[in-house]
């Protein structure tokens, strides 16, 4: 595939003996939603995490328009727009700030942005995502939605060119869900991310999903349109959401 | 028998050097920090801000009971006259700098631990790392630049509250002339007995918050137990191994300086 944006080549991870990761492959076009799906327990954090580079794979390389990318994630001449985002399960935001100042972050501490332009930008950000009220309130004095908004806001203010979503509806009801898919989907069109994302929600989260991969014993077990997943293996699709939905309640 | 007390020995060097490297990066690293001031301010105020109570309270009883002790011990001796000296003499030399470390790991150590371990369990940690913020100089940093300036400083508030117990009992309450008993306690203190009682401080603070944020910071890997019950555990311990090495790094440090 030659329009492929971000590929990941041979990766792989192990703790202690347990082969989490066993050689993973995947390529994932430019600006397209890639659903990863799987049992609970899998690997599948543990994938974005190596290709957010928070967690050292054994082998293996993730490349990014062609070129490996190594430690450093972002580019030392690139002061604006980072490479990767990471918006996380319980969307890790700090209880002592507030949301304007938990989106402002990347910009302050690390890219070192004049403040009135941090203010200008993270002021935009929060309107776009129709947090306009919000800035000066914590993380603890807004629901559960505007939370998962602040995170996204946080996520995107960098110009990410991917992002990844680990889990971003878990927790959520029915009706949240879909804001949250919608959320995704709206802001990929206006953002132009490339976004992937970890979700249970099957066959929900489908409809925004240009491609499904699903992981299963350390290797890329599917990878394709949607439609074909479940023409593909029915019998054993099925099993695996009778999987994810044992673990989903027996979490409770 | 023997090959597990080696591998023991083993994970202890390890983890010290672990320690040291994770202490010492964050230091530096914060002085790659941007906003350095205004992180320093805020750590100051959550390291030493919020034990001026405690440490005054702490100062004061601890005084108020030295003068009564050590009045009575002289009185058999007839020299109660020497009461300042004995109570200015081991709180700026022994009792300060202890104390003190100790009640700012009870009340700010602990609280640092858990909350590094919750921001760990929190994926608060991740978070910053994919900001490109370096999370050890952030988080961790600030403080250990802030443990230098706090400790000496609350010292010398119970040091100073401390001798003022002293004269509260000695002087208010028992008969020891008040002049007799300032006079005194300003003779028989010389400056290097207060140089020791900050060098004690100023190592105690460092030993102590780099222990307490190492534990939280990782206490994802040095606890058994997930989630809250590690948080705490991990709090606890720190708490233990601080307290442990405050008492033995002042054992260390009078050996070397009487
Ligand atoms: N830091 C770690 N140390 C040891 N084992 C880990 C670590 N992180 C994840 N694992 C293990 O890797 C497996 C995959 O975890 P994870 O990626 O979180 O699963 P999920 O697919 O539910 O996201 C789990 O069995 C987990 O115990
Ligand atoms: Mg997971």
């Amino acid at each position: 595939m030659a329009e492929s944006f971000l590929q990941i080549r041979g990766l792989k991870k192990h703790f202690g003996t347990k082969r989490v990761l066993d050689g993973i492959d995947l390529e994932i076009a430019r600006a397209s939603v890639t659903t990863l799906i799987g049992k609970s327990g899998i690997g599948k954090s543990v994938f974005l995490k190596c290709i957010a580079n928070l967690m050292t794979p054994d082998a293996g390389e993730v490349l990014l328009d062609g070129v490996a990318i190594g430690n450093n994630r972002r580019g030392a001449d690139q002061s604006d727009g980072f490479t990767f985002s990471y918006m996380f399960q319980n969307n890790a935001l700090f209880d002592s700030l507030t949301a304007h100042e938990n989106v402002a972050l990347p910009l302050r501490e690390a890219v070192g942005m004049a403040a009135e332009a941090v203010d200008q930008r993270v002021e935009e950000i929060l309107k776009q995502l129709d947090l306009g009220g919000a800035g000066s309130r914590y993380p603890a004095e807004l629901s559960g939605g505007m939370q998962k908004r602040v995170a996204l806001a946080r996520a995107l203010v960098t110009n990410p060119e991917v992002v990844l979503f680990d889990e971003p509806t878990t927790g959520l009801d029915p009706e949240r869900k879909f804001g949250v898919f919608d959320m995704i989907a709206d802001y990929r069109e206006r953002f132009g991310f490339t976004a992937l994302l970890v979700s249970h929600d099957i066959p929900e989260v489908f409809e925004i999903s240009d491609k499904v991969a699903w992981l299963d014993e350390g290797k890329i077990r599917f990878f394709g349109d949607p439609s074909e997943l479940a023409a593909d293996s029915p019998r054993s699709w099925s099993g695996l959401l009778q999987s994810t939905e044992e673990v989903e309640t027996n979490k409770f | 028998m023997i090959r597990s007390l080696g591998r023991t020995a083993i994970s202890l060097v390890h983890e010290y050097g672990d320690w040291t490297v994770f202490s010492f990066s964050s230091m530096a690293g914060f002085l790659r920090q941007r906003r350095r001031r205004q992180k320093l301010v805020t750590a100051i105020h959550e390291i030493g801000g919020r034990c001026v109570p405690i440490i005054l309270t702490v100062g004061l009883f601890t005084g108020l009971v030295m003068g009564l002790q050590l009045y009575y011990t002289l009185a058999r001796l007839g020299a109660e006259a020497a009461l300042g000296d004995a109570v200015g003499l081991s709180l700026v030399r022994e009792l300060g700098p202890v104390l003190t470390a100790l009640m700012i790991v009870g009340q700010s150590g602990s609280a640092m631990t858990s909350e590094l371990g919750f921001q760990r369990n929190d994926e608060q940690i991740d978070a910053l790392q994919t900001m490109g913020i370096d999370a050890k100089s952030f988080l961790v940093g600030p403080r250990l630049w802030a443990a230098l300036f706090c400790f000496p400083a609350l010292t010398a508030f119970f040091d100073l509250i401390g001798v003022f117990g002293g004269y509260l009992t000695g002087s208010v309450l028992l008969n020891v002339d008040a002049g007799v008993y300032w006079n005194h306690v300003f003779d028989s203190i010389t400056w290097a007995d207060v140089r020791g009682g900050f060098i004690k401080a100023v190592i105690f603070g460092a030993l102590t918050i780099s222990i307490c944020s190492y534990r939280g910071f990782y206490s994802h890997l040095k606890s058994n137990l997930r989630g809250v019950r590690g948080v705490s555990e991990s709090a606890t311990r720190a708490v233990v191994f601080s307290s442990v090495a405050v008492l033995a790094a002042d054992y260390l440090i009078t050996s070397f300086l009487i």
